[in-house]
């Protein structure tokens, strides 16, 4: 393997590490409030199809971005009436609302676009380009920098560095602002935040629609920038990865980087070596695609440590009498 | 959450049903949205799936399915174990059923379906078997790990099906077609024996019968033995069973291993009883809708026999509904994912206004 | 019938601190407060008892803005005041410390004050503005602690100071205590009340919510009790009497005292030998613990929550692992970790009242008659054949039950959760007392449940003892300790302190063993 297959595939990792840096993010500021959402596959999904259903139809990447994250936002909204108002059972709600976005993405665009569940191809304005960082050119020949600056940071589509900038803004937001004390109290002991005259359901939903937009952003980036448009289950697991990259990290946004990174290279590694050839044994590409996944059942069978999630995830909040 | 405010015959029937009036309300908005009309759509359905014994054979077909992996997340939801693995269960079921089918010479289908469904039963159990121990020893969610292993057994059962059962004449990637020895009797060949006409292309079978004895057997395991009895238990107090010293990790196994037998066992009928030969999509969902099968059914053994008939109704006349309108067979995903919705999540949606007038009902009497 | 008295002398012009007038509060059938009428004078310890269900904490709950009440007034400083959420009670000057801490664990003490109450969105800012604040309040009222240190590192004492340091960090004028000192020692409990007359002399008002006797005639200076919903009577402290406030709660004369025979205690059925149990996150509960238990006669252990009691309970029950020797009727107890050691007790005669019949003890979702079988359901009686069980056969068995032990309403169909507090109490003990076994281990065998059931409860123990059979009796209620016992060990810190004998000894003396010193005794 030489230098410049070692740089294309970092390259590639950044890339295809971003649409699980939206989620995993997401998945964090979620859990962090006390909600827990098996349902980031299904905000992927449908942000990834309207997004690429408006861009078609506009000519504009950026008004399809806008309506890719409205729609995620919908759907979180549903997740939070479920799970929230209404007190049900949020695994449920979670799958159920990737199945609703499985299903309604087909219907929707056989309904629209007549091709079968998938959008035309976009292409100009209708995707997001690629950018050149400032100074990238000229320090494209400088050993090291040059090609951590020059090739593997740059040339990536806006979203891309985005989602790199939300890492330290939702770490910020987290940790040094008011709202994120509170949203990390309402995981934790939502009793506390009650008593202190805070509402618990107000936090909560403020939760997930940030978690909502995250993951619109990330959908968005899948059909407008990864790929040219929409096709049917393009998600392909991305949301479940992110939630096992939520927990590696143990909800934290920095180390959520680092696990999504890690995923992120083990498809690129598979994209470029559809047949891993090892030497005593080639891994047969069903097995490169299963790698992620397979990964993600490492990881949670606690080989890499114990995770301790916030204390009130997952569980209604109900006022003691 | 208090049942006397609520008699029980409203909580297990009333609210469900309500819920599921719910769901396809809605559903008939999206076929409005979209350009269809929902009473055509109805009707198209009701012609396709019971309008006749091929409709009715398609339709009982699909519910056998049903039955089967719907009674299997019940048992492990009785456990309080989201099982939604049955999807990957029973695709690697269906590798039992063709194991069996295509390397042993049954002289006869009754020897043959006995070994089948050992096997696809083995072999959910089998591919249930590592979430489940690692939920019981590690805590790892079971949700995430089935969901993972149903990725995982695609992924299995493509490279099997490309490389290595594949019958080197052909570039499918199947297996190749069982002998006839093994073909299971279809409705048709059951009814014909007391002179009833059945359509002879409905692929429903024997299954049938095995899943609803396999519905009755559930109900005594879960009511009336001991086993049944610490499942039950387990899944409403984890702490207390461990007071009563029943074994949470063996329960955690038990369940799923049961759960993973049945969505196996699916296979029995979707492999060897329908197409006869293991194809690529063999599975088609069946898993998750025995999810929304469960919800409905709250998890009882013998409630769930309805909503598994009604989701075949709806399976057999999404078929008819893609065929005749542009509503595609996705339809049916979008319908599941609201009963789920609706019968899962948003049940106090239904609970709440329900007991309020409940108890306005009680206090003017 | 509501009995107040005049507060004589010259601070009777000015306004009580707070006053509720004709408070009523129903949830569906259930009246939960009637028509309440209170004042608490400004700058007193006023106290409030009443048994479970009397209607204490809904009316808390009031106050704190959790419920808005049907009908009736609230005055703050003789002012009618709305309360509709915690902030409405916390600008008028409420402050309240719960029963169970309303803190984050795994934040430190300061961003549990500020939590609420940050003063701005920035936290650097806030948590520097804080901790001066929180230093000075600190020397102020004696309520030292680490403002940076983790709540979950705290003792339950320090994490209680927490709780009123987030009270008057919010400028709190009234502080309200519910049932504050069930999990701290007889000196921390001393300690808070030092704490709690300091704010008094400094024109604190505080309401004392208690279910402790002793407590109000120490520090109260007015008593409030409540019964059913009402306020039934508010007198001087110091005109009244224990006997007299227990009457006015439950409505007709009180036994305080058990009346017990002499115990006559036979051959040791359980023998522990240096009993050690180290949790599941690694924490030393149990340190090495002799005891010896004789057919008879029970044995009461006293002691603070969380010093071992629980571990001890739960090891001889089979729901912890630990290490050293154990012998129930000379036979030898496997003390490994086998997650169905629990049901090998029961047939080594061992029955367990769970401390928590509503996590452990019972399945609330359950029937009673299931509820009968849990733990047992594997009894050759419940069962029709090898593979089936007789639920019939139980049901029956439950409705006899039901009768002798007086269950109300005896219906074996009805889920454990409809049942009051005394009556699923009364289900465990059923259960667990018809087994038969020669020792029975009893956690907190009256937490929750109304003195009815109480005086039944402790009557039956004692005929179980009188039968012949070994009792452990755990109980954070030293008066049960000391009534119920015929021996006393007491535990501190994962270790037996000592052994007592409840005819010489008193809560002084148990007290100092259960905080942890030794030697000199009173």
């Amino acid at each position: 393997m030489d230098i410049a297959t070692i740089v294309q595939i970092l390259e590639s990792t950044l890339r295809l590490a971003t649409p699980l840096l939206f989620a995993c993010l997401a998945g964090i500021i979620s859990e962090r409030a006390g909600i827990f959402d098996i349902g980031l596959e299904g905000k992927l999904l449908i942000s990834a199809f309207f997004s690429a259903a408006f861009a078609f139809y506009t000519g504009s990447a950026w008004i399809g971005l806008l309506v890719g994250i409205a729609s995620s936002v919908v759907f979180s909204l549903i997740h939070g009436i479920a799970s929230i108002t209404f007190r049900g059972n949020q695994l449920i709600s979670g799958v159920a609302v990737n199945f609703l976005a499985s299903g309604m993405t087909v219907v929707v665009a056989q309904s629209w676009f007549h091709q079968g569940g998938r959008t035309p191809a976009l292409s100009g304005d209708a995707r997001f380009q690629r950018i050149d960082l400032p100074g990238a050119e000229a320090v494209r020949d400088v050993p090291v920098i040059g090609q951590i600056y020059g090739q593997i940071l740059n040339d990536h589509s806006i979203l891309v560095y985005f989602g790199l900038l939300c890492v330290p803004m939702v770490w910020y937001m987290l940790y040094r602002t008011r709202f994120g004390l509170r949203l990390r109290a309402v995981g934790e002991n939502p009793e506390a935040v009650d008593t202190a005259g805070i509402s618990v359901v107000k936090m909560r939903y403020l939760a997930i629609i940030i978690a909502g937009v995250l993951c619109g952003l990330g959908g968005v980036y899948l059909s407008t920038s990864l790929a040219a448009g929409f096709v049917r289950e393009m998600s392909s697991g991305r949301g479940y990865i992110a939630l096992a990259a939520m927990i590696f990290a143990k909800w934290r946004p920095w180390q959520g980087l680092g696990a999504v990174l890690l995923f992120g290279m083990l498809e690129a590694i598979a994209n470029r070596f559809p047949n891993l050839d090892l030497g005593f044994i080639t891994l047969p590409n069903q097995f490169m695609t299963a790698l992620p996944y397979i990964l993600t059942v490492v990881i949670l069978a606690g080989f890499v440590g114990k995770a301790i999630p916030p204390r009130a995830g997952g569980e209604p909040y109900v006022k003691e009498r | 959450m208090s049942v006397k405010s609520m008699p029980k015959w409203a909580d297990v029937l009333l609210v469900p049903l309500l819920s599921l009036i719910i769901a396809f309300a809605i559903s008939a908005l999206v076929i409005l949205a979209i350009g269809e009309d929902p009473v055509r759509a109805m009707q198209l359905m009701i012609t396709g799936a019971l309008g006749s014994t091929y409709g009715w054979g398609y339709t009982l077909y699909f519910t056998t399915n049903f039955l089967l992996t719907g009674l299997g997340v019940s048992i492990a939801f009785q456990a309080k174990l989201f099982n939604i693995g049955g999807e990957g269960q029973a695709l690697i079921g269906g590798l039992g059923v063709a194991l069996v089918c295509l390397y042993f010479p049954w002289p006869h289908w009754s020897l043959a379906i006995l070994a089948a469904i050992a096997a696809s039963a083995l072999a959910g159990a089998a591919w249930a078997a590592i979430p489940a121990f690692l939920q019981a020893k590690r805590g790892s969610h079971i949700v995430i790990t089935t969901i993972m292993f149903n990725f995982i057994a695609a992924s299995v059962m493509n490279y099997l099906l490309s490389h290595v059962l594949r019958p080197p004449t052909s570039m499918d990637p199947a297996t190749a077609r069982f002998s006839d020895n093994v073909r299971l009797p279809r409705l048709h060949d059951i009814l014909d024996v007391v002179g009833i006409e059945f359509s002879r292309s409905g692929p429903a079978n024997i299954m049938l019968f095995v899943a609803l004895l396999a519905c009755v057997l559930g109900y005594i395991l879960m009511s009336r033995t001991r086993l049944g009895f610490e499942i039950r238990a387990f899944g409403q107090s984890e702490a207390g069973a461990h007071y009563a010293g029943i074994s949470g990790p063996k329960i955690i196994m038990i369940a799923m291993l049961i759960s993973g037998a049945l969505a196996g066992m699916m296979a029995v009928n979707s492999v060897m009883g329908g197409p006869q030969r293991l194809v690529m999509n063999a599975v088609e969902g069946a898993g998750f809708i025995g999810i929304a099968v469960a919800l409905m059914g709250r998890s009882h053994p013998i409630g769930i026999i309805a909503p598994a008939l009604l989701f075949g109704f709806l399976y057999q006349g999404g078929s008819e509904l893609a065929l005749e309108t542009s509503i595609p067979r996705e339809m049916i995903v979008v319908i599941q994912a609201l009963v789920i919705m609706f019968t899962g999540a948003l049940d106090n949606m239904v609970r709440m206004p329900l007991e309020s007038l409940f108890s306005m009902l009680r206090r003017r009497a | 019938m509501v009995a107040t008295v005049t507060n004589g002398g010259a601070a009777a012009s000015a306004a009580p601190a707070i006053e509720l007038r004709g408070i009523s509060k129903a949830f569906g059938p259930v009246q939960a407060n009637k028509d309440i009428h209170i004042q608490v004078q400004k700058g007193t310890i006023h106290g409030i008892v009443g048994e479970n269900g009397a209607g204490k904490s809904t009316m808390m709950s009031i106050l704190y803005g959790f419920y808005k009440a049907d009908s009736g007034e609230i005055l703050i400083d003789g002012k009618p005041t709305t309360i509709s959420d915690s902030l409405d009670a916390i600008s008028a000057g409420i402050g309240m410390v719960f029963q169970h801490f309303k803190l984050v664990e795994n934040f430190s003490v300061l961003e549990n004050v500020i939590l609420g109450a940050e003063g701005g969105e920035l936290l650097k800012p806030s948590l520097n503005k804080a901790r001066k604040l929180l230093t000075r309040l600190a020397d102020e009222y004696e309520l030292n602690v680490d403002p940076d240190a983790l709540v979950e590192d705290l003792s339950v004492g320090h994490q209680q100071r927490v709780e009123i340091l987030k009270a008057l960090y919010r400028e709190a004028n009234i502080l309200i205590l519910d049932e504050p000192t069930g999990v701290l020692t007889p000196a921390e409990a001393g300690h808070l009340f030092r704490i709690l007359r300091g704010l008094k002399e400094q024109g604190k008002t505080i309401i004392l919510i208690t279910h402790k006797l002793r407590e109000i005639m120490d520090v109260t200076d007015e008593v409030s009790v409540m019964r059913r919903g009402e306020m039934v009577a508010t007198v001087k402290t110091a005109e009244t009497s224990p006997t007299q406030l227990a009457e006015l709660m439950v409505g007709r004369k009180v036994l305080l005292d058990v009346h017990k025979p002499p115990a006559k205690p036979g051959k040791v059925v359980l023998e522990a030998r240096n009993l050690k149990v180290v949790d599941k996150h690694g924490i030393e509960r149990l340190r090495g613990i002799d005891l010896d238990i004789r057919a008879g006669e029970i044995l009461g252990v006293a002691g603070v929550s969380g010093n071992g009691q629980s571990a001890l309970l739960e090891v001889l029950a089979g729901m912890m692992p630990g290490t050293g020797t154990v012998s129930m009727n000379g036979e030898p107890l496997d003390l490994s970790l086998r997650h169905d050691n629990a049901r090998t007790r029961r047939e080594d005669s061992i029955g367990h009242v769970h401390e928590d019949r509503h996590r452990c003890g019972l399945i609330l979702d359950f029937m009673a008659w299931e509820n009968i079988a849990f733990g047992y359901h594997y009894a050759p009686e419940y069962q029709k054949n090898r593979m089936l069980m007789d639920n019939h056969a139980i049901v029956e068995d439950t409705k006899g039950k039901f009768e002798r032990f007086d269950v109300r309403p005896p219906n074996p169909m009805l889920t454990a959760e409809s049942f009051s507090g005394g009556n699923q109490q009364k289900i465990v003990l059923a259960r667990e007392i018809e087994r038969n076994p020669d020792l029975l281990l009893v956690g907190q065998p009256t937490r929750g449940v109304d003195i009815g059931a109480i005086e039944f409860i402790h009557k039956r123990l004692i005929e179980l003892r009188d039968e012949g059979k070994a009792i452990l009796l755990v109980s954070v209620e030293l008066d049960e300790i000391l009534s119920m016992s015929d021996r006393i060990l007491v535990m501190f810190d994962g270790r037996i302190m000592g052994e007592r004998d409840p005819e010489k000894t008193n809560a002084q003396e148990l007290g100092l063993l259960m905080a942890g010193m030794t030697g000199d005794t009173a």
